[in-house]
């Protein structure tokens, strides 16, 4: 099989993040950067599949040479060789997608898999985005994936209370959630042997982006705690700011 | 995922490692937050081995990672090896000790002193950690002068015959193989000694108020023959035993590093949370000294590592030089451990914080691989040229 990972390069999430001069981005001086956490699950479910059906798996990044890093990461796990497109990193979720698209179009992909968002801008769009493009079925969020004999693919998705069962066909661009699986630790052999695989760069055709960022804020500062009183006593007049104040309960 | 633990590094120490170096750092240091931490502190206080981490240990790659990878291994370099040593023993010394032992004292030594049969035997399955080893050197009554042993070897038909015993060996009853110091007609020889290996037993050392997670043993033998391939053949002399450790210390060096930044972690972090008279304890000058002092402490251990596997991967590493490393590194850890309990006070004793399992753990690490004071008179023979010992 011919399988593709589109992966993010992502601020470690226990980074303290800050804006940037232009207030428009955020500032990467001091920044970790990670792999996305929900890619991992995307990195885990190609190298399971191609353990099972055979085949070929690529991780796919749209950035500039930075992220090669991140694709390291990628290829460390056991992903055979990284495609970096590049392109500049503040592209919108559309100008991404369609990058990947015009790539991959003429490279007949099997599967494509995404995680679901990345944790840095949780726009979530980028998988089905990359579905409608390239004409394939896309289905967004698995946490279960089972191939069938005739070639078809059953995928389990929480949903609100429950779970559904689909069934869908290649070639088919799927997203992944947590518990699909359990990421494996690279092993130092395989990180010792990421620096030896091939990336292949290819630019991106230019592109204008459609979403335009205005502005950045940080989240308003928490207002200090507040002791209502102690022990039984308090719990009236808690349970009561709790409902009418704080409108949790 | 990320790892909540983001490390020390007040130096941009950072910048002077290679990716490949960050990277199984980082691998590692995620395990231990995942797979570690969550179930050290029950095995700590249950006097037992967390024995479900060995396959874990060995597919990160930590076992003989720097030997080739002919035989299974990684081939990586000493700073590689050196890290993640740093990080098994932010997760417990004793987790760090069984690595340490598996891949410096014994994995090393059949690479370098034994035969290509007993490289391809042994080295594949001691890296997945299929197999496990341990190293017999210190006997009851010999420990700082291990010239004095008294395990002998004696050539019979078939091979040797081994009688005498071996003390405070981690990983003892659990190994399947040992790799045992004796003297052979009056020279000190290693030998390979199997479990199950007729008049070859082994006990359990209880009673330890340290390295509680980790195999201790006696291993005795009693007319135990052992076949003639068994005997490593490419060295003689206390060179072997003691060439061996110098690999250990060297990843002590850097494992203590692990536990001093547990300890400035939990006692940065209670000092910033806890409240005496109206403020944080942290807004308190003794109390900022001593974090001050840590940090100092373990930067200057960082540096002194980083360079000695620098100059390790040079080939120019004196053994001297891992004295000092392992004399300064352990020494600072254990000060750290001690005074990051002083920040925590009461709760500092207790399993709910790493502290007081780290300083326990870190008073054997003191005297083990060569005691604190005999690193100290190595490096005085090394810089006087007079043996204080002889």
């Amino acid at each position: 099989m011919n399988i593709y990972v589109c992966i993010s390069h992502v601020p470690d999430s226990t980074t303290k993040v800050k804006i940037g001069p232009s207030g428009k981005e955020i500032d990467e001086e001091g920044v970790t950067f990670i792999l996305n956490p929900y890619d991992e699950y995307a990195v885990e479910a190609g190298l399971r599949l191609k353990e099972k059906q055979g085949g070929e798996v690529t991780a796919v990044c749209v950035g500039d040479d930075v992220v090669k890093e991140t694709i390291r990461k990628a290829l460390a796990m056991g992903v055979d060789k990284g495609l970096l497109i590049k392109a500049d990193r503040s592209r919108d979720s559309f100008g991404i997608a369609q990058a990947i698209a015009d790539v991959l179009r003429d490279r007949s992909p099997d599967v494509i898999f995404c995680g679901k968002q990345s944790i840095d801008y949780d726009s979530s769009q980028v998988a089905g985005m990359l579905g409608e493009l390239l004409g394939f079925p896309s289905v967004s969020a698995i946490v279960g994936l089972e191939m069938n004999g005739d070639g078809s693919v059953t995928l389990e998705r929480d949903i609100e209370g429950g779970q559904e069962i689909s069934k869908t066909t290649f070639p088919v661009v799927l997203s992944t959630d947590k518990g699909l699986n359990e990421p494996r630790y690279p092993k130092l052999q395989g990180i010792m042997a990421a620096k030896r695989k091939p990336i292949e760069e290819i630019e991106a055709a230019p592109y204008e982006n459609r979403v335009q960022v205005l502005e950045m804020r940080m989240p308003p500062a928490k207002d200090a705690g507040k002791i209502v009183g102690e022990g039984v006593d308090a719990v009236p007049e808690l349970v009561k700011l709790l409902h009418e104040e704080a409108k949790v309960i | 995922m990320a790892s909540q633990f983001i490390g020390v590094d007040y130096y941009s120490i950072e910048s002077l490692l290679s990716e490949e170096e960050r990277m199984a750092r980082d691998v590692v240091r995620r395990f231990v937050e995942e797979k570690v931490l969550p179930i050290i502190e029950d095995h700590y206080m249950a006097g037992t081995f967390p024995d479900e981490l060995i396959p874990h240990i060995a597919g990160l790659g930590v076992l003989g990672a720097t030997l080739p990878e002919k035989y299974g291994c990684a081939g990586a370099n000493n700073i590689v090896y050196g890290l993640m040593n740093q990080e098994l023993e932010r997760g417990d010394s004793g987790v760090r000790s069984f690595a340490s032992v598996q891949s410096g004292l014994v994995m090393y030594p059949i690479f370098k002193y034994g035969s290509e049969e007993q490289r391809q035997e042994w080295l594949p399955v001691l890296a997945t950690g299929e197999k496990i080893g341990c190293f017999g050197l210190t006997e009851p009554d010999h420990g700082s002068d291990p010239g004095s042993m008294v395990t002998k070897a004696v050539e019979t038909d078939n091979g040797y015959l081994l009688n005498g015993a071996k003390m405070w060996i981690t990983n003892g009853s659990v190994a399947d193989v040992a790799v045992v110091w004796a003297k052979l007609n009056g020279i000190v020889r290693g030998f390979l000694v199997e479990k199950g290996t007729p008049g070859y037993t082994t006990s359990d050392m209880k009673g330890k108020h340290s390295l509680r997670a980790s195999v201790t043993s006696e291993l005795v033998f009693s007319d135990c023959e052992i076949p003639k391939e068994n005997i490593l053949p490419n060295v003689t002399g206390l060179r072997g035993p003691l060439s061996c450790l110098t690999q250990a210390r060297y990843g002590i060096a850097w494992g203590a590093i692990g536990s001093a930044m547990a300890c400035y972690d939990a006692a940065l972090n209670y000092a910033k949370t806890r409240i005496q008279f109206g403020k944080p304890i942290a807004s308190f000058q003794l109390v900022q000294q001593k974090l001050v002092r840590m940090l100092t402490e373990i930067t200057k251990a960082q540096l002194l590592a980083l360079q000695l596997g620098r100059l390790k991967d040079a080939g120019t590493m004196r053994f001297t030089q891992v004295s000092l490393a392992k004399r300064n590194n352990v020494a600072m850890a254990l000060e750290c451990a001690r005074t990051a309990r002083t920040i925590l006070g009461a709760n500092g004793i207790t399993s709910e914080y790493p502290v007081m399992r780290h300083m326990a753990n870190l008073e054997s690490v003191y005297t083990y691989e060569g005691t604190h004071d005999i690193h100290t008179l190595i490096i005085g023979a090394d810089i006087t040229g007079i043996e204080a010992y002889a």
